[in-house]
Order: structure tokens, then sequence, then C-alpha cells
């Protein structure tokens, strides 16, 4: 039995402690926004965060978070500047590994509220988009920082 | 309460209820959580099989394109709703089921494919939204007792010219019962109201809420997990295997043989990998361990030197070749590729008495649909595919063979239970059905001025048609097109021309991968012309623009692409422009890119300038996207992407072997659309073939290096570099 906070509610799953938390989401608990590209931590289509850091859940085995929050897409606010910044520019095509680039840049921002493009490079390297919406993601993102930024609406 | 939420998996199989994040399915299939079309009943009006409109003003419309990142799930709709004069805040989209009535207006069979979405669907989609558009003005009239010709649609209403208005939504029973109308006049160009408008994606919100529902995330009541072992080697076959260890491991339900390996099923993903690690299965690996592409390549190259089947021949290649007074030959080559798209294959069937129910992200609804009918003996009628998202096609999904959805009803029948087979990344890509492997051959003859006079050229490389139902049969003289498009149609004036193709035979299982013939043949020539103009010493534009009609819609994007990229402009040192145009699929695309190489051989594509014109648009947006995406596809294959083989077997595995391309990579681009009022083309593929060919010549304009081998790594590029 494993023990989880996710989305701010504590949750048990009844699998040995050694598989992924990226499975436990979604064949034991039913958080299939976290999805599974390559089980390898080469793509981010698996992002969650721990504790406000973005981390592969393929990477970590569900016995291994003990008592730190895991936050799925499924837990980050629908009116989130990043989630409302991604329906602006328009960036998803195929959609499938945006839910792991929007985890990803809402923890870059909270890390680096107003990154450059340099650093929303390299804060983006880990997660892969097949469709190529990556100029769409920076455009994202600096729209986000705005909004995050002292000041900004959020 | 406590707040401690205890979910078994038991209580997840059991139970059809919305937990955290993740809809559990019963029997329908909410692809995206959109608030619901009306179920059927008398008041809703469906007066075709592509639209229906519910008591509560919503209009559904149902759409046989499977979406895919494309966008057909908001282009189409527009075209529905244009014409329907209806709210767009009031549009949805539901998948449709597979049936005659939606197969595709051209091939006869229901598949998204081709770039060919828009193009075959304007006038269906346009006329079914007109058709109810004349009903619901009959309706409101017939209610009024007034004449039709005092009415009009308007924004979901039908409105009077006297200021009577009434909501489609209180005139959907009414307009059901009228007849069909079986002539229907669609709106002039200029009172467009949304086709040509920049529309947000209907699908965009699921997607970034993590609701959006593809072929991975659905579950069935009694659902279990499996994973096929499959051979190494293409044509491979099982001899036996032991499943001792793999039966101990937890979780792990049953283990069987299928034609395509040996499955392992089991309660979850985690435990089918685990227990699939554990089986033990002794493969004859068959003639197909012999190969490897090193060998090819030389194979192939040999092949190059000697006639093929002709595909075109024009004037006298063999005459004029020897007379010519320049002659340049150069041979191009490029790898297997497989699609890779983000969402791993997988396929859930669910087969009872006299039933088969699918759920898949296919790209190629009745072959699948007709495969497992064969599989599992039930007539067509009886298994129903239900389409889910598709987290990337690029070709991958719309196989003839079906294979990851034949085999996952081999799976589910053998189980006795609904099983979802998944593919990891591994299986993906070392599973085959790739881009082929090609070489092309072009000797050209040149005047005294550098102009073309003969142009032969030779393609080497497996045929996808080939074997498929697409081949007629008997296939004496047959040639496979999709080998030689964008090859045969030599857009340049040359008086002499001769197209050969070979299409020898491999264990390697090929596929359409998105811009399918295109994807090679666009290299070969848009490096080759740029060759030809930098030895007869021409700006690589200008001497384009020299062998082009007049007026040509070539002409068109190349000057556009030129002109807002700056060409002709000093570059600092070390970086380069490169031009390229194609057209495939109905568009016409020129790209000028521009890069920087530094004294490492690290290249950098720094922006990418596209010219489009696919004729009428739909959705700027849109096709904004798709250049984008096609940019970024196109720089993958060109920089990174190979598939190779050693003794039979696929030496990469992952995105660490086998890289596609990542943000810090990713350049600025800029899309311009040629305004046209021609004929739709497509928009998905077409973006794809000139990118590797603006690559490499501009490499060549920053480096005097000339790659004619893709993809360009910085290790070919430092082996250049020896050599000079």
């Amino acid at each position: 039995m494993v023990s989880l906070s996710i989305n701010g509610k504590q949750y048990q799953a009844d699998v040995p402690p050694d598989v992924p938390l990226l499975w436990v989401l979604r064949d034991h608990l039913g958080f299939t926004g976290t999805k599974f590209g390559c089980g390898e931590g080469l793509c981010g289509a698996c992002t969650v965060h721990i504790d406000g850091k973005a981390e592969f859940s393929c990477q970590i085995a569900a016995g291994d978070v003990g008592t730190r929050k895991v936050t799925t897409v499924e837990g980050l606010p629908a009116t989130h500047p990043v989630k409302a910044a991604w329906i602006e520019e328009e960036v998803s095509q195929c959609g499938y590994c945006q839910p792991g680039q929007i985890m990803r840049a809402a923890a870059l921002l909270a890390a680096h509220p107003d990154p450059d493009d340099a650093a929303i490079d390299e804060g983006m390297d880990p997660n892969l988009c097949r469709c190529g919406t990556y100029p769409r993601i920076r455009k994202a993102i600096r729209r986000a920082a705005g909004k995050t930024s002292p000041g900004g609406a959020a | 309460m406590s707040d401690i939420v205890r979910v078994t998996r038991r209580d997840l199989l059991k139970s059809e209820l919305v937990l955290g994040g993740g809809l559990i399915l019963g029997f329908h299939l909410p692809v995206l959580r959109v608030a619901s079309g009306a179920e059927p009943s008398p008041d809703v009006f469906a007066p075709n099989a592509f639209l229906r409109i519910g008591p509560d003003g919503l209009v559904t419309v149902v759409i046989n394109k499977s979406e895919m990142g494309q966008g057909v799930y908001t282009s189409l709709p527009m075209l529905v709703a244009e014409e329907l004069a209806c709210d767009w805040k009031t549009v949805r989209f539901e998948p449709a089921p597979v049936d005659p009535a939606y197969n595709h207006a051209k091939f006869g069979t229901q598949v998204t494919g081709g770039s060919t979405s828009v193009r075959t669907e304007w006038e269906r989609l346009s006329k079914a939204g007109a058709t109810a558009r004349m009903m619901l003005i009959a309706a409101a009239a017939s209610g009024w007792k007034a004449e039709p010709k005092d009415c009009r649609a308007e924004n979901g209403s039908v409105v009077h010219a006297d200021g009577r208005r009434t909501a489609y939504g209180k005139l959907a029973g009414a307009a059901a019962k009228l007849p069909v109308p079986k002539e229907v006049a669609l709106k002039a160009r200029a009172d467009r109201k949304l086709v040509g408008q920049r529309v947000h994606r209907l699908d965009s919100p699921a997607k970034v809420e993590g609701s959006a529902l593809f072929g991975l995330d659905v579950r069935v009541p009694g659902m279990l997990t499996a994973l096929v072992a499959r051979p190494p080697v293409f044509g491979g076959t099982v001899v036996s295997f032991d499943a001792a260890k793999a039966k101990a491991v937890p979780g792990v339900k049953a283990i069987f043989q299928v034609p395509s390996g040996v499955a392992v099923v089991a309660a979850d993903f985690h435990s089918a990998k685990r227990g699939r690690e554990a089986l033990e299965v002794a493969w004859a690996d068959g003639a197909g361990a012999k190969l490897s592409t090193d060998g090819m390549l030389s194979d192939y190259a040999g092949l190059a030197s000697t006639p093929g089947a002709v595909a075109r021949k024009e004037g006298d290649v063999a005459h004029a070749f020897p007379r010519a007074a320049k002659r340049i030959v150069s041979d191009y080559a490029v790898p297997y590729l497989a699609h890779a798209p983000m969402e791993p294959l997988n396929c859930l069937v669910d087969i009872k008495k006299g039933s088969c129910e699918i759920w898949t992200g296919s790209q190629a609804q009745t072959w699948d649909r007709d495969a497992a009918a064969k599989i599992t003996g039930l007539p067509p009628e009886k298994v129903s595919l239900h389409t889910t998202l598709l987290g990337g096609g690029f070709g991958r999904r719309a196989n003839p063979a079906s294979d990851f959805v034949s085999e996952a009803v081999h799976v589910a029948k053998g189980a006795g239970a609904p099983v979802k087979v998944v593919w990891t990344r591994e299986d993906d890509i070392r599973g085959g059905f790739y881009r082929p492997m090609w070489h092309s051959r072009i000797a050209a003859g040149f005047d005294t001025e550098g102009r073309p006079v003969s142009w032969a050229h030779t393609l080497v490389g497996q045929s996808i048609l080939g074997g498929t139902p697409f081949m007629p049969n008997p296939a004496a003289d047959w040639i496979d097109e999709t080998s030689v498009e964008g090859a045969k149609e030599l857009p340049y004036t040359v008086a002499n021309i001769q197209v050969d193709l070979h299409s020898p035979k491999q264990p390697v299982p090929v596929l359409w991968w998105r811009s399918v013939g295109h994807s090679h043949t666009a290299f070969a020539v848009e490096s080759f012309i740029d060759e030809a103009a930098h030895a007869a010493k021409k700006d690589p534009l200008e001497y384009r623009l020299s062998l082009l009609p007049a007026v040509s819609r070539r002409r068109g994007v190349l000057e556009l692409a030129a002109k807002k990229a700056g060409w002709g402009s000093p570059m600092p040192k070390g970086h380069g422009r490169g031009i390229a145009a194609h057209e495939s699929f109905g568009s016409f695309i020129a790209y000028v890119a521009e890069l920087s190489l530094d004294s490492d051989s690290q290249l950098r594509v720094r922006k990418v300038v596209c010219a489009i014109d696919c004729g009428e648009v739909v959705n700027p947006g849109i096709i904004e996207a798709q250049m984008e995406s096609a940019v970024a596809f196109g720089l993958s294959a060109a920089l990174h992407g190979a598939i190779t083989l050693k003794s039979g077997r696929v030496v990469q595995g992952s995105f660490d072997d086998y890289p596609i391309l990542r943000m810090g990579e990713a350049p600025g681009i800029e899309v311009h659309i040629v305004s046209s009022t021609e004929a739709p083309g497509g928009v998905g593929e077409p973006g794809v073939p000139p990118v590797a060919p603006a690559v490499a010549n501009a490499l060549y304009a920053a480096s005097g290096i000339r790659l004619r081998s893709l993809p360009m790594t910085t290790d070919a590029i430092r082996a250049e570099r020896r050599k000079a």
C-alpha cells in the first residue's frame, strides 16, 4: 500500500512501492492527464510537480514520494496563467505532450518569474514535442510571465 | 469525513466515476469532455450524417477525420458553421463511427491522410450546413406563415424581415419533419464570416486541462493491459517460449502466442512490462538477420547506376547528356525513419458474444474495423471502432496492414477479457513501418550558360503501396507514384527528362511518413538545383526563377519567402541562408533557412521564413501552426533522424539515439500565407519536404560544405571538414 498526496488530497493505492509514480497515477488512481511517452526520462510527457519542482513521474518509485506533495496537470487550476497562456497562444496541436509541458513551464515560472529565451530553452529542454509547438510554448511562457510578474493579474 | 480516498483496482474497474482527473469509461466514449450534443429524439434535427441540432440549440458536427494535431476538429466544423450561420460558441464536435457515409470522398474508405481533409470535405460539409440552414428557414417561415424568401439565417436564429426571430434550438423539432432539399446554394466568398478567420481550436481547452482522452487514457470495466514480445528481426518467428518466470510476476494474468509474437497480459502496464522482461522467447530470425543498412547503402548506390522502371521520359537524355557543355552527377541518400508519435501505439479491444468494440487513435477506421471483423469472425457491422484523439499520427496510424489493431484483437481474443495492448517507446522505434531508406542519383547536363538541358533522376527504395490494396492487379508496368512523387513532376524547364525507379524488396516494413515520397525527392531535387546554381555562378533564387514559367505559384512563394527573409542581405561570418521550394498535396511552399556553424561543427538553424500558397484558407492560425510543426518535423529528420539496422536488428530504441528536435534547437519561424482563391490545398504534410534542402543549401552557403546524406549531424560535418 502506497500513500500519496495528490492535488491536495490523500490517496492510498494497493501497489508495490517500486511501481513508478506515473503508473500509479494513470493505472491505479485515474489521473490520466499525466502521459506516458518513453518511460526513461527522455521526453517529459510524464512531468508532474513534487513539492513544486518539475519531475519525471516515470523515474520516481511511488514508494519514494513519501509525504511530498504531488501536483498533476489536473491539480493546476484552470485559471493558472500558464494554462490561460496556452489557450491564448493556441499552443496545442495533438496535445499529448502538453500536460507535461504545462507542468514544466509552471515550475519554471515559479522559480524564475521572468525568464529570457535562453532560460526558457534551458528550462524546457527536458520536454519533447513531436508536433513542434516550441515557438508557441516560448510565446506562452512569456505571456504567462507577464501575468505572474509583480503587478500582474495572477 | 476523512479526506483519504482509498482506491483499489477493483473499484476503478467496476465503477464509472470521475476520480481526480481520470474519467472511467463505461460504454460511451466522450473523447473530450465537451457539453454533450443532444441525443437522438424527435426534437433533434439531423438532416445528414454530419450534423445535428438539439432543442438546446447546440450544434454537433460529426467528424469523419482523425484529429492528430492538424486541426480537423476545428477547421471542419468551421465549414459547417459558416453555411449554417450558427453561433460558433454552440458548435461541438464528435468523432464519426465507422460507416460508408463517412468514407473519404476519393479513397472510398474511412481514412485520414494525404493532407486531404479540408480539400475533400469542403464541399460536402458546406452543403451539410447549407442544407440545415435552408430547412431551419423553411421551418421558421412555416411557423410564421411567411415566405422563406423573407427570412434569413443569422448567428443561430432565423430572422424575418419584420424583425421576428426564432433560435435554431426551438426550430429543430419542426425542421426535422421537413423534406431535405436536393439543391442548396452556398454562400458567396464575400459573405463568409467564419471561414478565413483565425478561430481558436475547439480541442484546446481539454488538451490544456489534461482531460482530453487519447487512446492510452481509455478504460473499460474489467480491462487488462498487455505488452507483446515481438521478434527482434523483421520477419522473425517464435520457436518456443518459457513463461514460468514471467507468470511469477505479480499481476501477470496470462501469456500466450499471437501471430506477431508472445502476449503478456496483466492487471496493469507495470506488471505487464515486468512480465515481458521476465519472459524467455527463442526466436527464429529468418533471412532478415542478414540485413544491415550499411550493406544496403552500397547495394542501392549500385542499383542507381543501372536503368530502372521508367516513371517519366521526355526527349532523350541518353543523347543529350554526353553532348552537354557541362555535367553534374550527385548522389543523395536518406535513411529509414520512424514516425515516433509522442503517444506510443495502443489499442483497446473488448470482444463480447456477437460484438467487438475497439478504442484507438486510428487514421484508417475501415481497414482497422474490417481487420478486426476478419479476426473475430464477426460481420463488420458488429465491430464498433471508437476513434479517440491521436497523440500524433504522421501516417503511422493509417496502416493497410492494420498491424497494431489486428494484434490487439488477437490478444483480446486470447485473453477472453477486454485488453489494452500498449507499445513501449522501444516497441515503437523498433516496430518498423518506417519511411523507406532512399538513394537518388541525379545526372544532369547543362548548356554553356549553366541551364539544364538534360536531367536523369534514378531513385532506389522500397515501394510503400506494393502489396497493399492500392497496387493494381496485374501490376506489370505499375509504378508506385508515392516513390517518385516530387521527382517525376520536375518543375524546372528541362528539354530532356527521365525518371527511373528501382523498388528493391526488403524485410523491413515501410509506410507513409508525413509527406511520403516528397520527404526524400524534395531533398534530392532542391539540393541538386542549388548545386547547379552554384556551378553556374548564379544566385540560387535567381537561378530557380530563371527556370520557372513567368507566372507560377512556385515562383510566387519563392519570391515572397526571399523578400520576407531579406534574401541577399549580408550575413555574419559562419552564417548562411538557403532557399528551397516544393509543391505537394496541392500546396506550394518555400523556405529560407538561416543557420550558423561554429568552429566545433555545431550547426544551429536560427530562423526559417516560410511562404505558403495553399489556395483558399479556412483558418490561417491552423496553417501557421502546421508550418511551424512541419519545420520542426523536417528539422528532426534533417539534423538527427536515422533508423539503422545491424544483423537485422534496429540499432535505435528511444529518444536518446533517435533524437527529435528539442526546445533549444527550435528556430524562430515566420509564416506568410499567399492570399489566393485557388482550390484549397493540403497543409499537414507539404511543409515537411523543403525543410531539409533549405538547411543543406544554407549549410553550403555558410561553409562550402555540401551534405548529400541525411541526417546532417555534427559528425557528418566534421568528417567533411577533415576531407577539405
